[in-house]
């Protein structure tokens, strides 16, 4: 069976019916470490971030980060769960180089969260997703596979590990197996990543940089004959880490395992590695025989039991729920679903509201981040977030267009001397002389010229051909290099002509 | 809470030779059979002596995983400086472009 084989999709899921769990995993935003004070910023030099307790030197002794709890009982409660009385870290034990302790601190039976739920909105209607749990641990060390051509660990010499990471908070949010999204569940799927990712983006408690890894998502799904039939085999793929691959994701596997099933074949229990660029998942290890963490409670740190004291003082500083607010806002910006969707994809309703806050209105300002902005933040490998252009800069150019002071062939210009550090779009204008011509004396003038080298064109007119118009208009825009403003040309020729 | 069972319950059940061979191949450790007849017994000894811990708590004695009543023990969320790279990679036995150089896992891919 290779993998190539795949049963089409729709025949997929007319004859199976999938079941999905979605584990996602966020990297809080705290500046300190889990259980020690490291710092966590990213991308800095190897292993410069680490001290004895993340490397897990004998004595030293963790512990834990406040506001990581804070955190991760915020995210518990926005995702409306149960904070629990008595919660404990355990010890993961496993044998692999990314942790150097043997083990990873996470949390077994007793996590801080348990038992919620959260309201997804999937083209136009609600669909509920059950939440077994959210519970903290720390992030592991990253590898880098050397000797291979690839990067991965077929074909490597060796690896080389950097701890900068291990030790990071990290809140996992488990679903319960989402059942009855049919033929839907990869966009089921899709919708609950982006959901979570605008709710803890709401919360503060994380950057949610998909493309960061800050915050991944790893997929289970099996299928089975019926929605009456027991649950079968799941898969569970690692390395999904953008909203499409969610998606892709969960439909590549509902055909992979459509195909093992109608060989006969049984799916078998593994971890899968999801590969971007062919859109296909490849066997990892197989938990059948692998998997033996042998939890315990975590004798270095403390049992956490939050007073509900301070679970109601942390109640009190969640924002409005994601969902509610979405609905509310999506009214007053008045998006269609459509829109609304390719607003969240793009990360950008916040920049959006922003902009429109600065007095843009809601359409210009949807036309910018997700045309101008989005396609120069993609072609600079950027977030929205991260351009150089701040909303209210967005809408000064959306002003200057709405004066007339510039066409939307300008404003891009504009839009390219702020994001180059030119300074306020005004700044810009007069430092490149990018203004349209308003001046109706010196419009009027080229007006004339134009008149005047085109007299059959201006013959046709004076006889009531007003369409004739878009020549001489044509001809004073490009006297005039584009910075005039085509509507007022028009009106001084048809004045001067009629 | 409808968690997985009580992981306290695996450590308690006295250790066959099987399992030995098991643990040995996910830590990455060779053992000869000679080893394993060897070792087997004398981890079940172990094992067997540790649980004898359970028989003297009664029901009412609940389980402990500290032996101080204390909770909720936290530190601000504040850096503090970290070791300097070639403290860190002092007991490496191999480093490369300051990481830790470690033989390749096979059948992992993280």
């Amino acid at each position: 069976m290779t993998t190539t084989e795949l049963v089409a999709y729709d025949d997929a899921v007319a004859r199976y019916d999938p079941v999905m769990g979605l584990e996602v995993h966020v990297e809080l935003s705290t500046v300190s470490k889990m259980f020690c004070g490291c710092a966590t910023v990213f991308g800095a030099e190897p292993n410069t971030q680490t001290c004895p307790v993340c490397l897990g030197l004998p004595g030293a002794l963790p512990v834990t980060n406040k506001k990581a709890v804070e955190s991760a009982i915020r995210i518990g409660l926005a995702l409306n769960c149960e904070i629990a009385e008595w919660s404990r870290f355990a010890r993961k034990n496993y044998f692999y180089p990314d942790m150097p302790k043997n083990f990873q601190t996470s949390q077994y039976d007793e996590p801080i969260a348990f038992g919620g739920h959260t309201d997804v909105v999937v083209d136009g209607s609600t669909v509920r997703v059950e939440i077994e749990r959210a519970h903290m641990e720390e992030d592991t060390g990253k590898s880098l596979h050397v000797g291979g051509t690839t990067g991965r660990i077929h074909g490597a010499s060796h690896s080389l590990v950097d701890y900068n990471r291990a030790g990071i908070p990290l809140v996992e949010i488990v679903t319960r197996p989402i059942e009855g999204a049919g033929a839907n569940a990869p966009a089921v799927a899709r919708a609950y990543v982006a959901h979570l990712r605008e709710l803890l983006r709401g919360l503060s408690v994380s950057d949610v940089r998909m493309d960061q890894g800050s915050l991944r998502c790893d997929v289970n799904l099996s299928l089975r004959s019926s929605p009456q039939a027991p649950l079968g085999t799941r898969s569970e793929t690692k390395n999904v880490n953008s909203l499409r691959s969610v998606e892709r994701a969960v439909r590549h596997e509902i055909s992979r395992q459509a195909a093992l099933l109608d060989a006969g074949q049984r799916v078998v229990q593994e971890t899968r590695h999801w590969h971007e660029d062919t859109g296909m998942t490849t066997s990892g290890r197989s938990k059948e025989q692998a998997e033996d963490y042998r939890y315990f409670p975590e004798p270095d740190l403390l049992p956490i039991a939050p007073e509900r004291d301070w679970v109601d003082e942390l109640r009190a500083t969640l924002p409005e729920l994601a969902a509610v607010r979405r609905a509310r806002v999506q009214i007053e910006l008045g998006f269609t679903d459509l829109e609304m969707r390719d607003v969240l994809g793009a990360g950008a309703l916040p920049l959006i509201e922003a902009t429109v806050a600065a007095g843009a209105s809601p359409a210009s300002a949807r036309k910018w981040w997700l045309s101008e902005l989005a396609r120069r933040a993609n072609d600079a490998g950027m977030t929205l977030e991260d351009l150089p252009i701040t909303p209210a800069q967005v809408a000064g150019v959306q002003a200057l267009v709405d004066a007339g002071h510039v066409n939307d062939k300008l404003a891009r210009q504009v839009l390219d001397g702020v994001l180059a550090g030119e300074g306020e779009p005004e700044e810009v204008v007069a430092a490149r002389g990018l203004g349209v011509v308003s001046d109706d004396t010196a419009l009027s003038a080229a007006v004339d010229r134009a008149i005047e080298a085109n007299p059959d064109v201006a013959a046709k007119i004076r006889a009531g051909k007003a369409a004739a118009a878009g020549a001489l208009i044509g001809a004073v825009m490009k006297e005039m290099r584009g910075q005039a403003d085509a509507g007022r040309v028009r009106e001084l020729v048809i004045e001067k002509l009629t | 809470m409808t968690g997985p069972g009580s992981p306290a319950q695996a450590v308690t059940s006295p250790i066959t030779r099987d399992e030995v061979l098991r643990l040995a191949q996910l830590a990455r450790i060779d053992l000869t059979d000679a080893e394993l007849d060897h070792l087997a017994p004398q981890l079940a000894v172990i094992v067997e002596s540790v649980a004898a811990v359970s028989s003297v708590a009664a029901d009412d004695v609940p389980p402990s995983s500290h032996a101080l009543p204390l909770q909720n023990v936290f530190r601000e969320d504040e850096t503090r400086p970290s070791l300097a790279p070639e403290e860190v990679l002092r007991g490496a036995p191999e480093s490369e472009q300051q990481r830790f150089s470690v033989p390749r896992i096979l059948g992992e891919d993280a």
